[in-house]
């Protein structure tokens, strides 16, 4: 059913208002997957940076080829990890807010070193450029948006830009994908707090035990101890 | 035009431990003294709750704001330098405490060697020994005679640390016992005991049990929290100005703390400092404060900058090896911390916990101990392994034939999140004639100032030295039995990135005006009621961390300030030959 996560109960699709609530325009939403439950943090899960949906369709199924669901857990999606990179991409990291962006620019390879940030867009620039040129690269090679082709072709085209193989405007591929990369390891294990990282599962994953007074106390012990993880929130209102 | 401030007898800038300890000294002996910090002011009450990766390591929230300032870097003369723009690339501290809040906490001497480098190498090797082009010399003052500032200043930070066999003499025993090991730490030891080294705890600056200081200001036991480097502590015990000096310098009514407030200029009339122009960030009005002696310890970058930007002493120029502004800049880059990391496959370790400094390390391979007879290094370098508790973020650990993302890399990361130890080499770096700073054409700060431009590049010296500490940390892994030894990669240029706060040079102390910008009091030559402390009086970067020895080095001059306000004039003789001529 269409928008069902967005209105509670489901009773749109029969109303006499379905056609005008259920946007057309929106219908793309309903590809995600909705719990049945909703608890307070899933209101934090809309968006505030990516405009186009579709940018955010690309971006989702990128970063879990980048960090994938397996045996040992869930993957970037499962933790909550393009929901992250939009705020985070809203935010001053995404604006380059405490960062010299004054010209002039040597972009675009122009630069001796790669890696260099050298270009006068900000990373959600750089990441909006890169998820729609993943798009243009899919369609060009496969035929199909990057969503719709298999895991094996994501991964390389995602590897040709990982390469720098592919040319994007202002900015080297290489870069790109780098902050992306960077974006998907830091969502699935930072804080909760973010966004990410849902239900501190990134954590359990590493055995990580999340911000606690201190370890004095098992500092010099032998074994390994493994802790149920504890978020941001437990240590500030404890 | 500036607003005009009343006179008092010493403006200092900046509040890590280069101005906050300086501050201090004097506001205790009763002159009056004003502190102009760029950033907002700080107490353990800002860091309360501050445990956050995201936050502090990845974001940087304690580092400058590059958007008003940063510099530029490139390798060779005629580059053309690009700035340094993002946090990532840049770490310098920017609030009430500096990058001394927020610093780990190793806290290392320099062996005697290091001060007297230049002759002691000529001693031990010949003179030939040294490569033309490298402008190794002495800092004007010996380690017996430096040795009772170390001493005040590990007493100040409340170092805890251990015996150390090889370590130079002492005065005092530190004032700490040693932090606790870890099982990590002890494979590291027992490993390096089997080889015929000399392990010890790294000297740290998290308290290894409670501690009251000289100044009577309190801190609290180390409770190995882990949110250590880049945070500040939580429990106000680790060593911090803004626990120590800056507290004491408040209580003696002497000092007035002025946050906010970015120093542009140093006034003078061509033979004294009149005092210092600096901007209140709140409402943007110029100030000119007056005083009798102007210290700058707002770490390496602005203390050279700023005398450039006031045209103060003779600027280095490459082309001539004339001048001293901006020589001698020298860092520990990508060339160092590289080493090797051990996996193991079925050995988990608890390195989620740990502290700052907690570590261990030996001196068989520093500069005192080792020799480089046939070599093709000069120099030497110390191993450690580190326990500052990792987060998450950081620890994604792969063995280097694994991808850097995808199912394998999941599978990896998850399997060795916990079974990964790294054990790198810290070297000295030596200083060149292409290697220096000066003022950039180009880029300019929020104000319209010129940026600072680095020019440096890795040398020979620089990758043989960092190779063969890969070799040294090799064979202390292998016999710590990991499963998987990985060599980290030696770069062969420059990345510029200045991360990790090791960057020093520029305003070089020394006995000879000719090459160096202060005497051994910092005092600078050329202007004597101006002393510039901190990093920038390094003349090369000894094998060590550099902050003991900045520590003491600002206790020195503290004690300089003090003896020029009573008496005036240059405080130490000038003399030469403590170098190579070129
Ligand atoms: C993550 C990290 C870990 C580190 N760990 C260690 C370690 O374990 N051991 C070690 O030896 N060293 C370590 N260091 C290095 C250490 O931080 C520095 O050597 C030390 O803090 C330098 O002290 P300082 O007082 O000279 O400079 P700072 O402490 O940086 O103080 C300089 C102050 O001047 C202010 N300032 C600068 N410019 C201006 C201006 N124009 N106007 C007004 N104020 C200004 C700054 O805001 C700052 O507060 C580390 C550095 C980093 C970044
Ligand atoms: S590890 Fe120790 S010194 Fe460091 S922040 Fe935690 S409690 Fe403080």
């Amino acid at each position: 059913m269409k928008n069902a996560g967005i209105f509670t109960g489901g009773i749109v699709g029969g109303s006499i208002l379905g056609g005008i609530l259920s946007n057309p325009f929106l219908k793309e939403e309903s590809e995600s997957s909705q719990p049945a439950v909703e608890s307070a943090e899933d209101f934090q899960e809309a968006r505030i940076f990516f405009d186009r949906f579709e940018d955010f369709v690309i971006l989702r199924a990128a970063v879990e080829r980048i960090y994938p669901e397996d045996d040992n857990g869930p993957g970037a999606v499962a933790l909550g990890v393009p929901y992250f990179i939009d705020k985070q991409l809203a935010g001053s990291w995404g604006t380059n807010a405490k960062e010299y962006m004054q010209n002039p620019f040597k972009v675009n390879g122009d630069s001796e070193d790669v890696m260099r940030y050298e270009t006068p867009l900000n990373r959600g620039q750089i990441i909006i450029e890169g998820l729609r040129k993943i798009d243009a690269v899919s369609e060009e090679q496969f035929g199909e948006n990057f969503v719709n082709i298999d895991g094996e072709q994501q991964d390389e085209i995602l590897q040709s830009f990982d390469n720098g193989e592919v040319e994007l405007t202002g900015v080297s591929s290489q870069q790109f994908f780098s902050i992306l990369r960077k974006m998907t390891i830091e969502g699935a294990f930072a804080d909760p707090l973010y966004g990410g990282n849902k239900n501190m599962d990134g954590w359990r994953m590493v055995e990580y035990p999340g911000p606690r007074p201190g370890f004095i106390d098992i500092i010099e012990e032998e074994e390994f101890i493994k802790m149920d993880p504890l978020g941001l929130k437990d240590y500030q209102q404890s | 035009m500036a607003i005009k401030l009343d006179k008092v007898d010493v403006v200092v800038v900046g509040t890590g431990w280069s101005g906050g300890i300086v501050s201090a000294e004097l506001a205790k002996a009763g002159y009056k003294v004003v502190g102009l910090e760029r950033g907002k002011e700080k107490s353990v009450n800002d860091y309360l709750g501050s445990k956050d990766e995201l936050r502090f390591t990845q974001r940087y929230d304690m580092m400058q704001d590059l958007s008003k300032e940063t510099i530029t870097s490139r390798s060779e003369m005629d580059e053309e330098a690009q700035p340094v723009r993002t946090q990532g690339e840049m770490m310098v501290g920017n609030d009430v405490g500096g990058g001394s809040a927020h610093w780990a906490g190793c806290t290392f001497r320099n062996n005697p060697f290091d001060f007297e480098v230049y002759s002691k190498t000529v001693e031990k090797y010949g003179e030939d020994k040294i490569p033309e082009g490298m402008t190794l010399q002495d800092w004007g003052i010996t380690y017996d005679e430096f040795e009772k500032y170390y001493d005040r200043f590990e007493k100040t930070a409340g170092t805890s640390g251990e015996d150390d066999p090889l370590a130079p003499p002492r005065s005092n025993p530190y004032p700490n016992p040693p932090l606790k090991s870890s099982p990590a730490i002890n494979l590291f030891k027992e490993a390096a005991e089997n080889l015929g080294y000399h392990p010890y705890m790294i000297p740290a600056g998290n308290m290894s049990e409670a501690y009251e200081n000289p100044d009577g200001e309190k801190l609290s036991q180390c409770q190995f929290c882990s949110f250590c480097s880049h945070y500040g502590c939580d429990f106000g015990a680790k060593s911090d100005p803004v626990v120590t000096v800056i507290p004491t310098a408040q209580k003696t009514g002497n000092y007035e703390l002025r946050p906010h407030s970015y120093a542009r200029r140093v006034v003078h009339n061509g033979e004294k400092a009149t005092g210092v122009i600096y901007v209140d960030m709140k409402t943007g009005l110029e100030y000119e404060q007056p005083a009798d002696v102007v210290v700058l310890g707002g770490f390496t970058f602005t203390n050279t900058r700023l005398l450039l930007l006031s045209e103060i002493g003779k600027p280095y120029n490459p082309e001539t090896r004339e001048g001293v502004i901006g020589r001698n800049f020298v860092g520990q880059f990508n060339n160092t911390f590289l080493g090797v990391r051990g996996f193991f496959n079925d050995k988990k370790f608890n390195m989620y916990g740990g502290a700052g400094a907690l570590g261990a390390t030996l001196r068989d391979f520093t500069v005192e101990h080792i020799d480089i007879e046939g070599k093709n290094f000069l120099h030497g370098g110390h191993p450690e392994i580190r326990q500052y508790g990792l987060g998450p973020i950081q620890s994604l650990a792969v063995p280097s034939d694994t991808p850097s993302w995808g199912a394998e890399f999941k599978n990896n990361s998850v399997k060795y999140a916990n079974s990964m130890l790294h054990v790198w080499f810290v070297p000295g770096v030596m200083p060149w004639w292409h290697n220096y700073t000066s003022l950039d054409p180009t880029y300019k700060d929020a104000f319209g100032d010129p940026l600072l431009r680095i020019t440096n590049k890795l040398t020979d010296q620089d990758i043989n030295i960092a190779k063969y500490g890969i070799e040294v940390t090799k064979k202390i892994m292998e016999e710590m039995g990991a499963d998987i030894i990985d060599e980290d990669e030696v770069p062969e240029k420059f990345d510029h990135i200045y991360s990790g706060g090791h960057y020093a040079g520029g305003v070089a102390m020394g006995a000879d005006p000719e090459t160096s910008a202060v005497n051994n009091y910092l005092q600078m030559w050329d202007m004597e009621n101006l002393f510039v402390t901190g990093g920038s009086a390094f003349p090369h970067f000894s094998d060590y961390h550099p902050t003991g020895t900045i520590g003491a080095l600002a206790y020195r001059a503290a004690e300089g300030v003090e003896e020029y306000l009573k008496k005036g004039g240059l405080l130490a003789e000038k003399k030469t030959k403590t170098h190579k001529m070129a």
